[in-house]
């Protein structure tokens, strides 16, 4: 865990009003993953502002699950997401273009064969 | 720890003015790389998601769009808000309760997506609460009878509706999607308000008068929500070349006149317009000139409600402080807590 948020208007380390909303308010932001039933993956829903996590588990309840839209839920404090740079898109994602022996569309030999 | 934008970092002491310039190239260099993939984006009809370049004034008209979108959400529960007491029966409260309870949810999707784009979301409750910002006239009028309750659901969300299914492809991802969760929970809203209508027309005399008394306050009003006329919104031709806005205000007005002229009929009530009648050359109804002085005059704050529901936002949220600032505190005092423990235990 990282050092415990002093305050609403905290001064992060540089001097500068963070720019990132998730430090500046008085409540952290969360995103939020909702699981719509059983056998499937938690999905983003959206995020919201809470004190802490039980706080964020009950609030998204209210706010993503009105009718019935979810089996379970996760908050995640917004600031601990590490993202891929959205810029870098061409270089960093490259190495899986080009490469259609991946897919099973590439092999076409075997049409007509039942099964295949 | 959250990444901030290199500028914001004080440039070393040491550095020379060739890497300011250096520096300054970059940024250039950055901004036309991003301002071509943007443009190809929109070009293209794909979406710009948070973290992509995109221009100032995308980022402002957007924030500025959504935010306003936000507010009138969270006004927007003030009128019905005011009848959740005296609704007719217990079936009629919970309905009541739920769609106003929506409507905060709304509220809060459509702040999610205003942060996206970097604006914290205190300053955007600051801005609502120092009356900086604007939001949906239609709320600055009052629900005088149970039967405007009936109109605001049909004609107020349904107008509503109307400007937001088309939002649901805006170019900005979370707004785009925000919308497609709202617009997932109106139809309900629209139903509800339309049915209550129908019970109050199939009712006594009385309540029928009820009932057309409402739909005569609501009926311009409503149409005016989807904002000036075409050749007095010049804002809007830059927000539909940006893919936000995908139809002009008035294309969406006579989609949604042309949508409530035979739902009125069902309801066996007249919609207050003499001009109204079937265009049969252009296909829809010809309706008459709406009152836009009223209008305008209304946005400057001159409508009836305009000082009542900014009063009573600013009320509910400074009552609110202690609760948001208590649980602020024993999060912290709950992390102190846990700092401390791993302190000693390590
Ligand atoms: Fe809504
Ligand atoms: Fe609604």
């Amino acid at each position: 865990m990282t050092k415990p948020e002093q305050n609403a208007e905290q001064i992060p380390d540089g001097g500068v009003i963070a720019t990132d909303p998730a430090d500046r308010s008085l409540w952290p932001l969360w995103e939020v993953f909702v699981r719509s039933s059983r056998g499937l993956s938690h999905v983003h829903a959206g995020s919201l502002h809470a004190p802490d996590a039980s706080m964020a588990l009950r609030n998204a309840r209210d706010l993503y699950t009105r009718r019935n839209e979810g089996t379970s839920i996760w908050v995640v404090p917004t600031a601990e997401i590490a993202a891929s740079d959205p810029d870098s898109k061409g270089g960093y994602f490259e190495s899986a273009q080009g490469k259609a022996y991946r897919h099973a569309t590439y092999y076409t030999q075997s049409e007509g064969v039942p099964h295949l | 720890m959250s990444t901030q934008s290199p500028t914001l970092h004080p440039v070393e002491e040491t550095a020379a003015t060739e890497q300011i310039s250096e520096d300054a190239r970059a940024a250039a260099d950055e901004a036309r790389v991003g301002w071509e993939r943007f443009e190809q984006l929109i070009a293209e009809d794909k979406r710009v998601e948070p973290r992509d370049w995109m221009p100032d004034n995308y980022r402002k008209t957007l924030v500025r769009q959504v935010s306003q979108h936000a507010h009138s959400e969270i006004i927007g529960m003030q009128p019905e808000g005011n009848w959740i007491t005296r609704a007719p029966s217990l079936k009629r409260k919970a309905v009541l309760m739920a769609k106003v309870q929506d409507e905060a949810g709304h509220g809060l999707y459509l702040y999610s997506a205003a942060e996206t784009l970097g604006t914290p979301r205190d300053e955007l409750y600051e801005q609502l609460y120092t009356g900086k910002a604007k939001y949906s006239s239609i709320f600055n009028y009052p629900a005088r009878t149970w039967a405007d309750i009936g109109a605001i659901g049909w004609l107020v969300d349904g107008a509503a509706i109307t400007n937001q299914v088309p939002l649901c492809r805006a170019s900005y991802g979370p707004y785009g999607r925000s919308m497609v969760r709202i617009c997932k929970e109106e139809s309900f809203h629209q139903r509800q308000g339309w049915e209550i209508l129908y019970s109050l027309s199939h009712g006594t005399e009385e309540q029928k008068q009820m009932a057309q008394n409402a739909v005569d306050r609501f009926y311009g009003p409503a149409l005016q929500m989807f904002g000036p006329p075409d050749d007095e919104s010049p804002n809007s031709r830059q927000s539909m070349a940006w893919n936000i806005k995908r139809f002009s205000n008035d294309e969406l007005r006579q989609r949604f006149v042309d949508m409530i002229v035979p739902q009125a009929e069902a309801l066996g009530l007249r919609l207050p317009d003499p001009e109204l009648k079937w265009n049969e050359e252009r296909g829809h109804y010809d309706y008459g000139d709406l009152d836009w002085d009223e209008f305008f005059s209304v946005v400057k704050g001159n409508g009836p409600l305009n000082h009542q529901r900014l009063a009573h936002y600013r009320a509910a949220r400074d009552n609110g402080a202690w609760v948001r600032e208590a649980a602020a505190a024993y999060a912290a005092k709950q992390q102190q807590t846990e700092y401390d423990a791993a302190l000693l235990a390590a």
